[in-house]
């Protein structure tokens, strides 16, 4: 039996039950061992079957990479892990990963709740429905039938867009798709 | 307005009789808070700090609140004045410590303090007299409102007020009330009172804060989570704790009335009689009496015993304001002279404590006052 990566001979035969789907990968030595499956935690089959494996690999070992740095200030994760505190606020963006299991230990919840800065009490204007942009866009390319190609936005009122859609999100209590957009926010930010 | 008007005014809090203030000493709040696009205090450089400073101290200064306020940076306070308004809970312990880059403003009554680039660009604390946490919360409230029209706060919509520490992110809030606890202490029951209290989630503290020991029977209660819960929600809850231990102290008062009163006014009348006569005091002896006499003032086994004047006398004890008033340094020998020397003068003023006889009823007027 071949290897389900590359054509050597597979060593190693995984089977792993996903939402009550049995899926079975065939890996030869090399790989297996490139894709952390002799590792339980380091490895989801669902992943790598969903074609992600890849991507959730790469997210992880940032997660462990002590060198993330905050672009604003330089603080790193390694200072964020030795002294318990931020560098500035934008730290709270760069390791909001990290943050959420640490605030929940800490806290009460992990949403504020309480005052409100008087010059931040202009929430967005909830936008209609269809003309959310963000999940829209981000599917598009796979979507068989794009629908029609929206008018030009300018990155501004995109970013707009998205912070306003991030706000109500969060506002409904959608905070999957909340970080989602976020994440559309950080990428669009670091092409610009 | 200078360092020496500035204590020579009393602060309202010292003087003001607040709700339970026979047990409560104070009520405090301090609310963190950061500016957007500078790095916080411990992460940036002297230069950002000094730059910081400049730009942000002018706009608390022209706060209406601050008018005549006392307005200084630390390079030029020695650390003795430092230590001083440490010792008046204005200036937190970290805070004094640094130089450079930081600066306080009190307001004119003390019942305001703002520090700059303490842990965050800003530590503001509001103060009152008795369990009062409300107004304390309202006075550093409408500073914190009349701040932001002039200056950019760090603030996400999700977690509030960001922080230098998570730990403080979200409303940014300390509410923390102050308590004299002796007879909670005398009959035992403190550990068991404060096990209950942070297993509520609230932290309790010694007298100066984090890591210090409770002398003087004196603990403070405050709110541990700052993230998910409203202000109001907060100060209700530690008002609520602060109540029931209030009650909790009452009734172990009562209890020492009835069931032990010839400890009791033991405990008292040596605690009179070595603030009254001791030539050598030590600030942990000092403490300990003062809370012990301060408990017979309560109640009514010393008459005529002012409490603002043992409050008074409890802050011009303390190290720094000793060295204040002797305007040099002194050795802690000196220091433990000079503090019972301070004592004995001002105790004149008090009566020694009742005399009651075994034979005569309980809470009677004593017969004749004994010389001995």
């Amino acid at each position: 039996m071949k290897c389900d990566m590359c054509d050597n001979e597979a060593t190693v035969f995984l089977t792993q039950i996903v939402d009550g789907k049995m899926t079975q990968v065939n890996l030869c030595d090399k790989c297996s061992k490139e894709k952390g499956v002799t590792d339980p935690t380091g490895f989801q089959l669902a992943d790598f079957l969903l074609g992600n494996a890849a991507q959730k690999k790469t997210r992880q070992s940032t997660a462990e990479d002590d060198t993330l740095a905050c672009p604003e200030c330089g603080f790193t994760r390694a200072h964020l892990k030795k002294i318990g505190r931020m560098g500035c606020p934008e730290c709270y963006l760069t390791f909001g990963d990290d943050m959420d299991n640490m605030l929940r230990a800490m806290h009460k919840g992990t949403r504020h709740v309480g005052k409100v800065p008087g010059r931040q009490v202009s929430l967005p204007v909830p936008s209609p429905k269809a003309e959310r942009p963000a999940p829209a866009a981000a599917t598009a390319s796979a979507a068989p039938t794009p629908p029609p190609a929206p008018a030009p936005v300018s990155p501004k009122k995109k970013l707009a867009d998205l912070k306003a859609a991030i706000d109500l999100a969060v506002m409904e209590e959608r905070y999957e798709d909340a970080a989602r957009l976020r994440d559309e926010v950080k990428a669009i930010e670091s092409k610009a | 307005m200078r360092f020496t008007t500035l204590l020579k005014n009393p602060a309202d809090w010292m003087q003001g009789r607040g709700p339970h203030s026979d047990i409560v000493m104070t009520s405090r709040i301090r609310l963190a808070r950061n500016l957007r696009g500078w790095s916080f205090p411990g992460w940036s450089s002297e230069r950002q700090r000094v730059d910081l400073m400049n730009e942000v101290r002018p706009v608390v200064a022209g706060l209406p609140e601050m008018k005549d306020g006392f307005n200084e940076e630390y390079p030029n306070l020695t650390k003795t004045k430092k230590q001083v308004l440490v010792e008046r809970h204005l200036v937190s312990r970290e805070h004094a410590a640094r130089s450079t880059g930081c600066a306080i403003l009190i307001d004119r009554r003390q019942s305001l303090a703002i520090m700059v680039n303490e842990e965050d660009h800003f530590r503001m604390q509001g103060i009152r007299a008795g369990l009062d946490l409300r107004t304390a919360y309202e006075l550093v409230n409408r500073v914190d409102s009349e701040l932001e029209n002039f200056l950019p706060y760090a603030y996400d919509s999700r977690l509030g007020y960001l922080t230098a520490c998570p730990t403080n992110v979200g409303t940014g809030m300390r509410a923390s009330a102050m308590l004299h606890l002796p007879a909670l202490v005398l009959t035992e029951q403190i550990k068991q009172v404060m096990n209950a209290v942070s297993k509520i989630g609230l932290a309790v503290r010694g007298l100066y804060g984090e890591g210090t020991e409770a002398l003087g029977n004196l603990f403070q209660v405050s709110n541990q989570h700052t993230l998910g819960e409203t202000e109001s929600e907060l100060i209700s809850r530690i008002e609520g704790v602060a109540e029931h231990i209030v009650q909790a102290e009452n009734n172990a008062r009562e209890k020492l009335l009835h069931e032990s009163p010839t400890m009791l006014r033991d405990q008292v009348g040596r605690a009179y009689a070595t603030l009254r006569f001791a030539h050598i005091l030590n600030s942990k002896e000092a403490l300990t009496q003062l809370s012990l006499l301060r408990l017979g003032a309560d109640l009514d086994l010393v008459t005529e015993c002012d409490r603002g004047l043992l409050d008074a006398l409890l802050l011009e004890i303390q190290p720094a304001h000793l060295q204040l008033a002797a305007q040099r340094e002194l050795s802690p020998e000196e220091r433990d002279t000079r503090r019972a020397e301070i004592t004995r003068q001002l105790l004149k003023s008090v009566p020694e404590p009742l005399n009651v006889s075994l034979d005569s009823a309980e809470n009677a007027p004593p017969p004749e006052s004994d010389d001995e």
